[in-house]
């Protein structure tokens, strides 16, 4: 496998929902000084911002490492929160475990993990309950 | 549509970034859900909502989004509001609700995405 040309690696401050968002800001910003379509843009700023919604929200934070191929963006979000018991039933639109507090403020509907299957090209989750999560997602650019 | 429509449409207040507003906008939509605006809405520049939090700019940052309404004359914090001034994004603020805004934006031409 071909080493990646550029590598972005950020830590995600679990403890203030209202500041979650800001590595996928930044992806945004340096992406569109890469000078890629809007379009791969806006689909991995969206998959990134989701997963990081989601590891403030169940996990208390992580990291995000976005790695730029020459034809492909891979987006990396590896936490150590409580996993997730059953994947199928996770990536159910509508199926969620959050709480009314994280409901309250947009978020929390179940549409997290579908979204960013939705906008990546190919989705990989590794999950032991207990231990952590990983995320691997792959955004094609050609 | 420019933005500046928006304003005498829905007697809005403009909170930030006052020097966007001729900025045209084809479709809009109104949703206090983020999780379904990152899931449906595509080329939709203008977000109104009822929620206030820094996500809701975040958003419409993620969606390209040029301007969010606030109904219910929902008050947004100093932090969203330097967020969006940071990123061009006008916020306004009207009295109405979101039903009866959407209805007077989408009679007067401003649809949402028929996709």
């Amino acid at each position: 496998m071909s080493e990646p040309t550029l590598v972005y690696h950020y830590d995600i401050d679990g403890d203030d929902f209202s500041s979650a968002g800001q590595a996928s800001v930044s992806i945004k910003t340096n992406l569109r000084q890469l000078g890629l379509s809007p379009e791969i843009i806006r689909r991995v700023s969206i998959a990134m911002y989701e997963g990081e919604i989601n590891m403030v929200i169940h996990a208390k934070g992580g990291t995000a490492d976005v790695k730029i191929f020459e034809d492909y963006i891979e987006i990396i979000l590896a936490d150590k929160g409580p996993g997730i018991k059953d994947i199928d039933q996770a990536m159910q639109e509508g199926f969620s475990t959050a709480s009314d507090l994280t409901r309250s403020l947009g978020f929390g509907a179940g549409m997290g993990l579908p979204n960013m299957k939705r906008y990546s090209d190919d989705m990989k989750i590794e999950s032991v309950v207990g231990v952590g999560t990983t995320v691997t997602m792959r955004i094609n650019i050609a | 549509m420019i933005i500046e429509d928006l304003k005498k449409y829905l007697d809005a207040e403009i909170l930030c970034c006052e020097e966007n507003l001729k900025r045209p906008i084809y479709s809009a939509c109104g949703c206090d859900l983020m999780s379904d605006v990152l899931a449906y809405v595509k080329d939709q520049g203008v977000l109104l909502t009822g929620l206030v939090n820094p996500q809701v700019v975040r958003t419409a940052m993620m969606m390209d989004m040029v301007c969010i309404v606030f109904v219910r004359s929902k008050a947004p914090t100093d932090e969203m509001l330097k967020l969006a001034k940071d990123n061009g994004i006008v916020i306004m603020r009207t009295s109405m609700r979101l039903y009866e805004a959407c209805g007077i934006l989408y009679s007067n031409g401003l649809t949402g995405n028929k996709n």
